[in-house]
């Protein structure tokens, strides 16, 4: 079974249809990349996973459970956490608060501080952010912003992550290093859903790949099924 | 045409720029390149004056411009691209361009600037009538970049301009920097895709901590080994 699926997922802002009838599955334990075109529809259809938006037509289900028109903090308490493309840190906040919000707020309930504080600074380490635990999370470079968003996201403990540009900004050694990480948490259970433009990542750590072009999928595949895709180079890569 | 003279900054005790010298001569395309944290957007926002300078002045034609506001800075030439868009979210696209354009100088050409935007990112005239916040990322980066070029600058300082765009348009970015630098522009880049951006250079600094490590032309930069894997990352 899936762990999470769509069926005929629909948006539309007033007269612009964002996403159009798109159906998709992801099974447990994947690494799924979404490519398209600016203004395709891949943000929107991560908002309406998440629960930001409320989709106009279809369905999501997760692990079974039909959750579209669930709230984003019950969605995130079933386990599905994301990052933002735009990032969306606090900015007044210490990077462990940060990532402690995270901790306290998200799937495990109940938790206590001195154990949150221990987990949030494995996390720290684990997206390369130790040092920077005391900076106010407005001083770090906005590629650093994204780890802060990852570790605050990995703290919720979810079952399924859904990642939005979480490469852009980074050059092509970070990148490899961004890459590892998430390989990494594709080893302990996590299922990775991922927008990302940084080719040469999404071609690496993909299973699959599915392509939107305006708010339609257009195509999925292996990542050498869409590289060679007529209509994916016409679209989006280019030659 | 742009001289930064030893500056030094800060973030609080932390000191992020080291007696960083440069200068970009008129009609250059010069990149600064190095990891992330090196100090690069740092850089720009010290020559927009958006940060504090500890020490150390900048010099543009000929005269200081490290004590003046940012609102004068664009007056007399110097356009700055944003990491991050900060676009005017509640205002529409076409709004968020014709502030690009507000100085004096330009104003009363904003319409044939805007035609000139709308041609080079025909989706922002698609997109003319709505608010900047229900644009995509990508097509917020386009405005920005759209923004920057209104005031028609003679320096334009460009922070990251091919993050979050598709492949196809990343090309397509790139074609407008040369393009612009070709009517004579002076491009100062910031860029994380370092290979394209040593391509289109003139010249490039290399930097890492806060300082200049070193400087050479793009291609030359390209070519060494040692550049290469100690600092750009290829």
């Amino acid at each position: 079974m899936p762990i999470i699926e769509g069926e005929r997922v629909s948006k539309n802002f007033g007269g612009l249809a964002a996403v159009v009838n798109v159906d998709f599955h992801i099974d447990q334990g994947e690494i799924v990349g979404l490519i398209g075109p600016n203004g395709a529809g891949k943000t929107t259809l991560f908002n309406l996973i998440s629960g930001a938006l409320a989709t106009t037509a279809g369905t999501i289900r997760f692990k079974g459970e039909n959750i579209t028109g669930l709230k984003p903090h019950q969605i995130c308490k079933r386990r599905v956490a994301r990052t933002f493309q735009s990032v969306k840190v606090f900015s007044n906040m210490t990077v462990l608060d940060n990532v402690l919000a995270g901790s306290l707020f998200g799937a495990s309930t109940g938790m206590r501080m001195h154990d949150a504080k221990a987990e949030a600074m494995e996390l720290l380490e684990f997206v390369g952010l130790s040092a920077k635990e005391g900076s106010l999370a407005k001083d770090l470079t906005i590629a650093n912003q994204k780890r802060v968003e990852v570790a605050r996201a990995l703290a919720t403990k979810p079952e399924l992550l859904l990642l939005d540009e979480v490469m852009s900004g980074l050059n092509p050694t970070e990148v490899a290093q961004v890459t590892e990480l998430i390989k990494k948490m594709r080893d302990k259970g996590i299922t990775v859903f991922m927008i990302e433009h940084v080719m040469k990542a999404i071609m690496d750590i993909s299973d699959r790949i599915i392509v939107l072009h305006h708010g339609e999928k257009i195509a999925e595949g292996t990542p050498s099924e869409i590289a060679k895709s007529q209509k994916v180079i016409e679209v989006y890569l280019g030659d | 045409m742009l001289k930064v003279n030893n500056i030094n900054t800060y973030y609080g005790k932390l000191q992020a720029l080291w007696d960083v010298s440069f200068r970009a001569e008129e009609k250059e395309i010069v990149a600064l390149v190095g990891a992330n944290g090196a100090g690069k957007t740092t850089i720009l926002n010290a020559i927009s004056n958006l940060i504090h300078l500890a020490s150390g002045t900048v010099e543009f034609l000929g005269r200081r411009i490290d004590k003046m506001p940012p609102y004068r800075l664009a007056e007399i030439g110097i356009s700055h691209i944003p990491e991050g868009r900060k676009l005017f979210p509640d205002m529409t696209v076409r709004e968020n361009l014709e502030l690009g354009a507000y100085t004096h100088q330009v104003w009363k050409n904003k319409g044939e600037m805007l035609e000139y935007v709308y041609q080079i990112f025909p989706r922002l005239k698609e997109r003319a009538g709505q608010l900047a916040r229900t644009l995509s990322g990508g097509e917020q980066q386009m405005l920005a970049m759209g923004r920057g070029l209104m005031s028609r600058p003679r320096l334009c300082m460009l922070d990251e301009p091919s993050s979050g765009l598709a492949p196809l348009l990343i090309m397509e970015i790139f074609e407008v920097i040369k393009a612009l630098n070709d009517q004579g522009t002076t491009i100062l880049l910031v860029e994380q895709n370092t290979k394209r951006a040593l391509e289109i250079a003139d010249r490039a600094y290399v930097l890492e901590n806060g300082r200049i490590m070193l400087q050479g032309k793009g291609e030359e930069l390209l070519r060494n080994n040692h550049v290469k894997v100690a600092y750009l990352g290829l």
